[in-house]
């Protein structure tokens, strides 16, 4: 149990390094300098060449890269911001935290309406509460987050006037993108949730249980919820990155103070320092709870358990 | 093969009916599936017939009125749909084919190759799609060949993995066993178990991934990173309509049906392939 958790941290290093590895490499295509970009473009060119040297812009790719990751792992140095100058870290991590609250409000509402309506629909397969979710699910998975969050925003801001349309950096102000953002992620849960539950409910020990005379309440209890949730909790977890994507824009349309309205407007600007550190930021968020993720899955799955513990010896 | 014709000779009439035939028939049994692809024909069609159209005389009938700029929404949500569309189909093809040839080598060869593509596949997932996607358009530029360059990287890995297992639970196939006993090579068996079975999988999962994709695309051009701004495009039309909300939604409603009218056309189809394709899957 415990290797197997040692092992999956283990494989955290590998994959943050290599997570910046891409991002950075992606980024590094990009034409331009960072000795022009600070400095305006009135600057002689022998500043900038200076600029550019002292930075290390000159040196080959992989020595760069080191550079970058020990600065970024020793003293959270992602480098200065093309725009306004100031060091990268501190102006994203307050919007960090702004974006994690409102992913994991979306992952928590994306669960909470999700789940219990996919374990209904499927408890009562063929009634109306199996259709009207079912078609909705359906219908909904070909919504964009974004067109959501249009919507929302015209029927309650605009519509009803009952909330404001812009972002005043209360928590409540979440709400309406979190909203937004995880109802498709809900969908997905649904359809995931009922067709792990029919499956549970087709299996020969569901039908040993009833044909003991086990009352229909305690098998979906026991028996079927049981074996029907593990995967979900992997959805669930994958959700995040489908929540992440839809946060990205649902900053932009509630002009909500969070990484990805940071990135997007930065990208107008080539702020690249702002834009690596952030997609750095935000993956490495999205690594963390995989593990998370997976930890838990081996905690509840009996059969992960018993794997570890039988070849320990 | 030969098996097969042996067997149904004597009987003289017996003929096997045709694979294409027996798929069109479970397809058919689906309404929706078959109100999808009517939608979806219908809406190629109105795309190059408008087109020409729209070089012709520019008329003065709006059917879904005016954009910001004056410009006939109707024209653009429907020439708009042949960027998106074009770009989805694309990109759903090449990151098919790419992740369809990782997966098969990492399944058919396992051990260290397998070890490798799957760990850096892992460490490639690790990194939120959109995110990724925006790094690539921002790092090339944002035009069409760009745009399918950072949507296929997006979506490849959905493929290594389909792929992968499908290649390793067929070779441990009955019949595939059989006729390993029965001698025959590895590229026989590739070529006549694995890949035939496989292929439905295969064309579920990109019909579904095509709506994906042009849902993921519009919100790439609603965040300004689409094609450049004078070509429609839905999601650039729907961040321009943004600025309009409170006084002309008519600008949002037209893009935004185009959008889900589109994906829901794309997974009808999707659905109904599927269960044509591979009935153990309809539950």
């Amino acid at each position: 149990m415990y290797r197997y958790i040692l092992k999956r941290i283990a494989f955290l290093i590998p994959t943050i390094l290599g997570v910046t590895l891409i991002i950075y490499a992606v980024m590094n295509i990009t034409p331009g300098d960072p000795g022009r970009a600070v400095l305006g473009p009135g600057t002689p060119q022998a500043d900038i060449d200076a600029y550019n040297e002292s930075v290390g812009y000159n040196d080959p790719f992989l020595v760069k890269y080191k550079n970058y990751v020990k600065k970024m792992v020793i003293d959270h140095d992602f480098g200065i911001s093309y725009v306004t100058k100031q060091d990268v870290f501190k102006e994203i991590w307050p919007r960090y935290k702004v974006t994690l609250a409102l992913s994991f409000m979306g992952v928590f509402l994306a669960a909470l309406i999700g789940i219990p309506m996919g374990i209904k629909s499927a408890v009562n397969q063929y009634s109306l509460w199996d259709t009207i979710p079912s078609l909705a699910a359906f219908f909904l998975a070909a919504f964009p987050a974004f067109l959501l969050g249009l919507i929302l925003l015209y029927i309650f801001c605009l519509w009803l006037n009952l909330l404001p349309s812009y972002w005043t950096g209360s928590f409540t102000g979440l709400i309406m993108p979190a909203l937004a953002i995880s109802i498709p992620p809900a969908a997905q849960n649904f359809r995931f949730t009922k067709s792990s539950m029919l499956e549970a409910i087709r299996q020969d020990y569901v039908r040993t249980a009833r044909a003991k005379g086990v009352p229909e309440r305690t098998v979906i209890w026991k028996h079927v919820l049981k074996n029907a949730l593990l995967p979900v909790v992997t959805q669930v977890g994958l959700s995040l990155g489908s929540l992440i994507c839809g946060a990205v824009v649902a900053e932009k349309i509630f002009s909500v103070a969070g990484i990805g309205s940071l990135i997007v407007d930065r990208i107008t600007f080539k702020d690249e320092p702002i834009i690596i550190a952030g997609t750095i930021l935000i993956s490495i968020c999205f690594t963390l709870v995989m593990l998370l993720v997976d930890i838990i899955y081996a905690f509840i799955d009996p059969r992960i358990r018993a794997k570890y513990t039988r070849t320990r010896g | 093969m030969e098996n097969n014709t042996a067997a149904a000779s004597p009987q003289g009439e017996f003929r096997r009916p045709s694979q294409a035939k027996e798929i069109w028939r479970r397809f058919k049994k689906s309404k929706g599936a078959l109100i999808g692809l009517v939608l979806l024909v219908l809406y190629s069609q109105a795309t190059t017939q408008d087109f020409a159209n729209m070089l012709g005389t520019p008329s003065s009938e709006h059917f879904f009125g005016c954009d910001g700029f004056g410009r006939d929404i109707f024209a653009r949500v429907i020439y708009g749909g042949r960027t998106s569309i074009s770009i989805a189909l694309i990109a759903t093809v090449t990151s098919c084919l790419f992740g369809s040839m990782l997966g098969s080598i990492a399944g058919f060869f396992g051990g260290k190759v397998d070890t490798v593509i799957m760990r850096s596949l892992d460490i490639f997932m690790s990194v939120p799609d959109i995110l990724f996607t925006m790094a690539v358009v921002y790092a090339l530029g944002p035009n069409f060949v760009n745009l399918v360059i950072a949507l296929t990287l997006a979506y490849f890995t959905n493929y290594v993995r389909l792929v992968r297992a499908q290649v390793l639970t067929l070779s441990e196939a009955d019949y595939v066993e059989a006729s390993r006993a029965g001698g025959a090579g590895s590229m026989r068996i590739i070529l006549t178990h694995i890949i035939p079975n496989s292929v439905g999988v295969i064309i579920v999962n990109t019909t579904l991934n095509v709506a994906k994709i042009i849902l993921y695309e519009s919100t790439l051009s609603y965040l300004g990173l689409g094609m450049p701004p004078p070509a429609p495009e839905w999601g650039a039309m729907l961040s321009e309509a943004r600025e309009f909300l409170r006084n002309s939604p008519h600008m949002m409603i037209f893009p935004a049906a185009a959008i889900v009218l589109t994906a829901c056309a794309i997974n009808l189809v999707g659905d109904g392939l599927r269960d044509a394709l591979d009935p153990q899957l309809k539950s």
